[in-house]
């Protein structure tokens, strides 16, 4: 292609690895570059907060790649740097320590860092947050010697924390201010059985709670909620979502309305500049609305479309979503976005763990979010990539099998 | 340690030394063995790690779990010897495994 400086990626996760592995799958020749600022080797998130905490997978077990495979590629690989500003009059990106990197192609991988709470104590030893690998590193570290943990915030990653510690012994108290856990994204029947779930497992989870601030001297010890109650610990964890990385975007002067603005091609308003991952949102024509999305498969897909769009490559970007979670024994798994829906049917009994909740729009299926149940969500992610309309008590039918609404 | 062979669909062997307590699908990540993805690390979670196990060792790899076999019932050219190798563990017992990749995971 003529390339000189190639393809530099910034954020070296799972969307900007997942860029780099499909530029190289297609045979892209040019130099690529993938930069991160951790000093590990790019790694899977998603164990960090379930068998990687619980200790039940060793740190080489979360690599994406074997170093080996840097080589391999010909992908150059830059730790522990990190990008400050993009200099686009010149094509460059320039690192912390003064040195520039030229580009043909710049990919904006760059995700975010776990929100912290501007809570008084919040910058207690004892403390913590969980979005990258040392910062799971040293929660794991102290829950060895833990005897109770807080953590404020019931998303997905406050519960699978929480399901973590209880299988290392540790009493755990959920803090959410919600009325019920994983409001954001899940149904109301289904936060509330997670909840229930955990409080089975010894959580004491409570919600529509806020926490006011965060108590002890040298180290954290417990919290103070806004109705005057406290709760004693060894530990905090602030588990309130993310914190995007837009800033280097923003001061290049690219589109950014929460998240990096690109298109169904992961471009943005720079024909040389695209984004991919945690950070992106992109425009959806399947939900006529732009969408930003967290999630493994949002990473890994939208970081291969836009190596694609660099390779000339007009593929639309416009993904089912699907997303997991394991707590305890029990799998979660959602496909589609529940946001619109104005019907929901159950299938299943929820009292044997193993049911799935099918949300529809003007008849039409929207989302499935299935616990422990397979079938379910694989058929549910066909139909609702196909617009299926489906029989609402043929649904709810469970000797009706999943495979009879495919055909 | 185990021997393990991947047959991608257009006849490429890679043999690779796989460590026990890996599953087939660490093993092939570790090795650079294309067309296993694996998009959610070995969670049985997206059926990207589909193999053929060859028939001599179906017995030896075991019976296809609950949650992945209803994984497996609606993934691409499913065959009665379709596993999700992220649920293979490898062991002694495995040493000269044989699988073949799905077309579509070529």
């Amino acid at each position: 292609m003529g390339d000189q400086a190639g393809v530099v990626i910034v954020g070296a996760g799972q969307a900007g690895l997942s860029a780099a592995a499909e530029l190289r799958k297609r045979k892209y020749e040019g130099p690529v570059t993938l930069i991160g600022d951790e000093p590990a080797l790019p790694y899977q998130r998603p164990p960090l907060s379930k068998a990687y905490l619980s200790g039940e997978m060793a740190l080489e077990r979360l690599w994406l790649k074997p170093e080996a495979w840097f080589a391999k590629a010909d992908v150059s690989l830059r730790k522990n740097t990190r990008i400050k500003a993009i200099d686009r009059s010149a094509s460059a990106v320039l690192t912390d320590d003064g040195s520039r990197i030229a580009y043909d192609h710049l990919i904006l991988a760059t995700g975010g860092q776990a929100r912290r709470l501007p809570l008084p104590g919040a910058d207690l030893p004892g403390v913590y947050v969980l979005r990258n690998l040392a910062e799971a590193d040293q929660l794991s570290e102290h829950m060895s010697r833990l005897k109770h943990l807080v953590i404020v915030g019931a998303g997905y990653i406050g519960l699978e924390v929480a399901a973590s510690a209880r299988k290392r012994g540790i009493d755990v108290t959920v803090i959410e201010a919600a009325e019920r856990p994983m409001a954001r994204t899940a149904s109301p029947l289904l936060g509330g059985w997670f909840g229930a779930i955990h409080r089975g497992y010894g959580v004491d989870v409570r919600v529509s709670s806020c926490v006011d601030s965060i108590t002890g001297g040298d180290f954290a010890t417990g919290v103070r909620l806004t109705d005057g109650k406290t709760i004693e610990a060894d530990a905090v964890l602030i588990a309130a979502g993310l914190e995007l990385e837009t800033s280097l975007a923003e001061a290049a002067g690219l589109t950014v309305d929460d998240g990096i603005c690109v298109d169904g091609q992961a471009r943005t308003g720079d024909p040389n500049i695209y984004a991919a991952g945690d950070a992106a949102r992109f425009y959806s024509k399947r939900y006529d609305r732009h969408l930003r999305l967290e999630s493994v498969q949002n990473a890994i897909e939208q970081g291969k479309a836009a190596a694609q769009s660099i390779l000339g490559i007009e593929a639309e970007y416009d993904p089912v979503p699907w997303f997991w979670s394991d707590q305890y024994e029990l799998k979660l798994q959602i496909a589609g976005l529940i946001e619109g829906a104005d019907t929901m049917i159950r299938r299943g009994d929820p009292e044997e763990g193993c049911f799935s909740l099918f949300h529809l729009r003007e008849g039409r299926l929207v989302a499935c979010e299935a616990v422990n149940c397979g079938p379910e969500y694989m058929a549910a992610q066909r139909m609702i990539a196909a617009g299926a309309t489906p029989d609402p008590e043929r649904l709810r039918d469970l000797s009706v099998a999943m495979r009879d609404f495919l055909s | 340690m185990a021997k393990i062979t991947y047959i991608e669909h257009d006849g490429t062997e890679h043999v690779v030394e796989a460590e026990n307590g890996l599953t087939v699908m660490e093993a092939a990540i570790r090795n650079m063995v294309p067309g296993i993805d694996a998009d959610c690390g070995g969670a049985c979670a997206c059926a990207t790690c589909h193999v053929y196990v060859d028939e001599a060792w179906t017995a030896r790899t075991g019976e296809r779990a609950s949650m992945e076999d209803s994984m497996l019932d609606f993934a691409t050219d499913v065959q009665d010897n379709s596993r999700l190798s992220c649920q293979i563990k490898i062991s002694d017992a495995l040493d000269g495994l044989v699988v073949r990749l799905p077309e579509e995971q070529g």
